[in-house]
């Protein structure tokens, strides 16, 4: 719809025309700033929390257990942008130190974008339930975790 | 020619004064919309565009996703 809108805008006189390819689901899938209803319900990116430790992917299995504090995840991520490469469970952590995280982690963990609303992974997790859910950009970029007992709280708090 | 560019582009452009149309239809608009941008749903688009935008900077259209 919108590379017809930019022609037809060319038609129109206005020379400088782009278009953005990914439009609106490409922004806010990176977690950008929008509006609208969506923007008012419990969604990821309100539920994540960011301070889930992570660890690089050429450190151990000790560096990892210093840094779980009351978590019992980590996850092995990549560069400044934290790009999710990868997920530690507790209980691999039991492993002599020395291991490296890379032949321990679950490769590709599934990532869910932020704008997933509460209602919408509620009925996910009851589908398919698992113990988090990792939220990241389109990009990979990490932005948190999410508990499912606070998913399922926010959405029935919605009506969901 | 319209340019094809992705969201780093948009935000450079936006930040340089360029104007962000979204041509959905209003419930779409209604659900969510880019912070910023200026609704001109695509069948209206002709009729408003000329009131609405300003020719003399550049606009980038934006819909629902690429498909």
């Amino acid at each position: 719809m919108s590379p017809r809108a930019a022609w037809r805008l060319e038609r129109l006189g206005f020379t400088d025309t782009y278009d953005y390819v990914g439009s609106k689901m490409d922004w806010i899938g990176d977690g950008l700033p929008f509006e609208g209803t969506l923007a008012e319900q419990p969604r990821l990116s309100t539920l994540a929390d960011p301070d889930v430790p992570t660890c690089g992917i050429d450190e151990t299995v000790a560096d990892a257990r210093s840094r779980l504090g009351q978590w019992d995840l980590t996850l092995v991520v990549a560069g400044p942008q934290r790009v999710v490469l990868g997920l530690v469970r507790a209980e691999a952590l039991g492993l002599e130190d020395t291991r490296p995280l890379v032949g321990v982690m679950q490769e590709g963990p599934s990532t869910y974008r932020p704008h997933v609303t509460a209602e919408e992974m509620s009925k996910n997790l009851k589908n398919r339930p698992a113990p988090y859910v990792v939220v990241t950009t389109l990009s990979g970029q990490l932005l948190g975790v999410a508990r499912p007992d606070a998913i399922h709280a926010a959405a029935r708090g919605n009506g969901g | 020619m319209p340019t094809d560019i992705d969201r780093h582009e948009v935000q450079r452009l936006l930040g340089a004064g360029a104007q962000l149309v979204d041509v959905m239809p209003k419930a779409e608009w209604d659900h969510s919309h880019i912070v910023g941008s200026v609704h001109l749903p695509l069948k209206k688009l002709a009729e408003l565009a000329p009131e609405r935008l300003d020719p003399s900077r550049a606009v980038i259209t934006s819909c629902y996703d690429s498909l």
